[in-house]
């Protein structure tokens, strides 16, 4: 069959690509070859657009075990404990089929912690729907909801934390974030590295069918009116195989019979057959005849590129074979030896012995296509809003107006379609600033947030990438947990477009120097760009999860208030910074305007400090003042207990809108003991930090001196209708 | 005390309810599904999950297992049986406790804390409970929704058949309670003889104050008696 241009161009290859294929190989490749060459070297796979700037994030740190480049990063929490974890987005499958796109989300971000040897205990998602008012957003959220939590609870993982956010930028392209974390003993981390020549490579999971063939090509490309004739290149999940799986591999595992492990995710069996081979510095070849099939008559072509789910390609030690088998067998679990490692550095692929394809792994590797491409510098935007110009409103009513927004709403409707509790070491649920999981059989705990923030990043990356780093680490530390590492899933409109590549570049340049700042490395991630649909782009949404350790699950902070009569304080300046805020959104439709600015320096003093106060047991309560501001986050305390808050009026601002819904960042609302207080000022006076006495809680109501007082019930109310109504 | 925990492919709390029994000094056993023989038990359990991935309907397929025709002979003989979540749809699937668990009234996943009601404390299960005390349990589950005919209803009303019901933080029992559409807020309940209970709520997930609280201790250290 004569490779024609359509076909080179169906397959997403650009046509200098398709001659430096040709060039790589010395001829022309046959279509098998060129599919896989497709399947490598597109966006999704091969980071062409995105590499040469993600090797400027910082990656290394006392506690990194792994970072970026495996299946998914590992952190060390002492002792013989690891954490391994990651995020992926599956966006674009998620908008086409919500429920299965969501699902084999989590599916595969499961696997790829899992294929470490590291035994899954916490799930979270980040996900991102256009306008309520959009005709296609009810049946997405539903869909992406239950799809999340199909996979999740049946596996048996709890679903800890997450946000779940509208915006009309993602009308036509959703996002569907999902984070992996697990748990691993130190010295049982298995990778992907191929070594050894002649080592059994044995597929085992579930069968091969045609679902998801150029998955991983669909999704490097922008939607546009056919997207719905894409269906047939969303992968199907199944929950209880990969529940199988997951038990097969960890028994597997115990001894040492895996030389080297990967989960057959994105380009299914093409790239974890390469990534092996390619890391090892190896060949390999393989009997496509073996592959079990799921369909009659699948060609060579279909079973490379299949996207299948629940699948793992492992290179076993000598004699192993048949022990390994015994174990997938009892899981009723395809196990077959497909091939074998070889020393010629080729892709070696033949059917019934005749050879159909040979590709140099290299060509499909590291000389994948690299892109330096053109990018703009945005200017910070400037300040133009004359907020005394603006139509009047009453505090109380842009509170209750906030509150009761789908983006601030109380979110129980999705949460409670999540099984939280299975695995019985969930500390603290979702709802509170981060997560809480404690380490089986353990008294310590890790705490886990994701965090984004378009609107920010898209008025200006650079203080946007700083600033979402800066909130992960603030929600890590209003539960008490010492941050150690973040994963990063990097959502973007087409790089080709000099403006998206520019937000790309310096969310990027934001994170990395927010990063190092606070010592809070990267250890994994995943980049998904052309999230858009005919040329609209969606606005920049770098995700950040984040991870923490809490040395003892009994000092546990959140934000429900604990008594009356106690004091509030909040730790940070407050400047009423109102650009870019849910106030001047919610209130007046207004999104224009700079960010608020992220100072570093304060940033840490800051959290640094109120751990300190937790280590001292000083404090009762404690929340990170993020979207919203100050008095959002003072309602977000009451709304999650029995208690109201009489809260004073600011001594030196006088405008109350700045003040209480400004957006200024490096703020943490803390609940203290009256008679702790002396020593809680000594302590933050030592430290240079700045911090004023807000209110006072008390029973019932929430209140503003002189403004308004109002039922906390009240409050709930207004917080928990919308998502019931809708 | 010897307890057996029966897994099947897809049960995902066999572990939680292992550690719960463990820390009640059960001496506990785990028994894959395609033995034939059950260890030497006074208390089988059949925890919670997606057994066989809830195809063909919740627990219908582990309802056929080969070690189920086992646990049936031994609750025949008055061996005590336990029945949590999926267990729980499991029991009723292989006929051990009547009535059937539909789909949720509100049609969706349901995971969340809610209280429960100690209806009958006359058995073995509930021996530490006091009647009518209120509990607050975990529950996860697609079909939670207990459905019986009239007949049976009156039965297990009438002799103090049903073991644990839905209601608020003070014990009332009403519509606005009930998290799943079951019957008369039905949560939990026993077969003639009260050796063989079925519950939905997740009594292995209330027994570690950091985690939850301690209302689920009351029903392991009662069996122990």
């Amino acid at each position: 069959m004569k490779i024609t241009d359509d076909i080179v161009e169906n397959h997403g290859l650009k046509k200098d690509e398709f001659i430096k294929i040709k060039s790589l190989l010395n001829r022309e490749p046959n279509l098998l070859e060129l599919g896989i060459f497709s399947a490598m070297w597109n966006e999704h796979c091969s980071y062409k657009s995105s590499r040469i700037h993600l090797k400027n994030l910082p990656t290394k740190g006392n506690q990194v075990i792994q970072g970026p480049g495996e299946n998914a990063g590992v952190i060390d929490i002492g002792d013989d404990d690891a954490i391994v974890f990651k995020i992926e987005s599956h966006n674009h499958p998620s908008y086409i089929e919500p429920y299965q796109g969501a699902a084999t989300g989590v599916g595969g971000i499961l696997r790829d912690v899992f294929t470490m040897g590291a035994r899954p205990i916490a799930l979270l998602n980040s996900i991102h729907f256009g306008s309520p008012d959009h005709h296609k957003t009810k049946s997405l959220l539903n869909g992406v909801v239950s799809g999340i939590g199909g996979y999740g609870n049946c596996i048996g993982i709890p679903t800890v934390g997450g946000e779940t956010k509208f915006n009309s930028t993602y009308n036509e392209n959703i996002l569907v974030n999902a984070m992996a974390v697990g748990h691993v003993k130190k010295n049982k981390i298995f990778y992907s590295k191929a070594r050894g020549l002649n080592k059994s490579v044995v597929y085992v999971g579930s069968k091969t069918g045609r679902d998801g063939i150029h998955g991983a090509s669909m999704a490097s490309a922008e939607f546009d009116e056919r997207t719905e004739e894409k269906k047939p290149t969303v992968q199907v999940g199944d929950p209880f195989t990969e529940k199988l799986l997951l038990e097969a591999c960890l028994e597997l595992m115990k001894d040492d019979s895996v030389i080297s492990i990967q989960d057959m995710g994105a380009a299914g069996l093409t790239s974890s057959s390469v990534e092996m081979a390619s890391k090892g510095e190896l060949g390999m070849e393989l009997h496509l005849e073996k592959i079990p099939c799921r369909e009659e008559n699948m060609s060579p072509y279909e079973m490379m590129l299949s996207e299948s789910q629940e699948r793992m390609l492992i290179i076993l030690e000598d004699k192993k074979e048949d022990q390994a088998k015994k174990i997938f067998e009892k899981w009723d679990l395809d196990f077959v030896v497909i091939g074998k490692t070889t020393n010629t550095k080729n892709l070696t692929l033949k059917y019934s012995n005749k050879l159909v394809g040979e590709i140099p792994i290299e060509a499909l590797a590291s000389n994948a296509p690299l892109y330096d491409r053109k990018w703009i510098k945005k200017k910070l935007p400037e300040k133009k809003i004359n907020l005394k110009a603006l139509k009047k409103v009453k505090i109380e009513d842009a509170l209750f107006k906030i509150l009761s927004s789908p983006n601030q709403s109380n979110k129980n409707w999705v949460t409670e379609q999540y099984d939280q509790s299975v695995m019985c070491d969930t500390v603290q649920k979702s709802g509170s600033d981060a997560a809480i999981i404690r380490i089986h059989n353990k008294n310590k705990a890790i705490a886990v947030t994701v965090d984004s923030s378009a609107n920010y990043c898209k008025a200006h990356p650079s203080t946007g990438g700083k600033q979402i780093v800066c909130e992960s680490w603030r929600n890590l530390i209003s539960v008490g947990a010492k941050p150690v590492a973040i994963t990063n899933c990097l959502n973007f409109g087409n790089p080709e477009n000099p403006e998206i590549m520019g937000e790309f570049v310096e969310c990027l340049e934001g994170i990395t120097e927010a990063c190092k700042f606070l010592s809070y490395p990267v250890v994994s991630g995943n980049v998904s760009l052309y999230n858009g649909t005919n040329k609209k782009n969606i606005y920049p949404t770098p995700v950040i999860g984040g991870v923490g350790l809490i040395r003892s699950a009994d000092n546990k902070i959140n934000h429900i208030i604990k008594n009356e009569k106690n004091i509030i304080i909040l730790i940070g300046k407050t400047f009423g910074h109102l650009y870019q805020s849910v106030f001047f959104e919610e209130i007046y439709s207004i999104n224009e305007g700079p960010p608020p600015e992220v100072n570093l320096t304060n940033e840490k003093n800051n959290g640094e400090a109120v751990l300190n106060l937790l280590d001292k047991n000083l404090i009762s309560s404690a929340h990170d003042v993020s979207s919203g501001g100050l008095i959002i986050a003072l309602a977000e305390m009451s709304l999650a207990s029995n208690y109201g808050i009489k809260i004073d009026k600011p001594k030196n601002l006088t405008n109350l809108f700045e003040y209480f819904y400004g957006e200024d960042q490096g703020r943490y609302l803390l609940e203290i003991e009256k008679n702790n207080l002396t020593e809680v000022h000594k302590i933050l006076r030592a430290n240079n930090i700045f911090n004023e006495i807000v209110g006072v809680t008390q029973e019932n109501y929430f209140e503003l001196s002189g403004e308004f007082k109002v039922n906390i019930n009240e409050l709930y109310k207004t917080n928990n209708k919308w998502y019931h109504n809708y | 005390m010897n307890s057996s925990v029966i897994v099947f492919p897809g049960s995902n709390c066999d572990r939680d309810i292992a550690d719960a029994l463990e820390k009640h000094q059960f001496k506990n056993k785990m028994v894959w599904h395609k033995e034939s023989e059950l260890p030497k038990s006074d208390l089988i359990v059949i925890p919670g999950g997606f057994s066989y991935g809830d195809y063909l309907r919740s627990g219908a397929i582990a309802g056929k297992s080969n070690i189920l025709k086992e646990v049936v002979k031994a609750a025949d003989k008055g061996c005590l049986v336990l029945g949590i979540c999926n267990g729980f749809q499991i029991l009723v699937e292989t006929g051990l406790l009547k009535g059937a668990l539909l789909k949720n009234k509100n049609l969706k996943f349901l995971s969340k804390d809610v209280y429960v009601k100690v209806v009958n404390s006359k058995n073995k299960f509930c021996n530490k409970y006091k009647e009518n005390q209120v509990l607050k349990f975990n529950i996860a589950h697609n079909e939670g929704n207990f459905f019986t005919n009239p007949t049976h209803l009156k039965i297990l009303e009438d002799e103090g058949l049903i073991a644990f019901k839905y209601c608020d933080s003070k014990g009332n029992i009403n519509k606005e309670n009930n998290p799943n559409g079951s019957l008369n807020n039905i949560a939990g309940i026993f077969n003639e003889n009260k050796n063989i209970l079925g519950m939905m709520p997740h009594p292995e997930r209330m027994v570690d104050q950091i985690i939850s609280n301690h209302d689920g201790v009351p029903l392991f250290a009662g069996l122990l008696n």
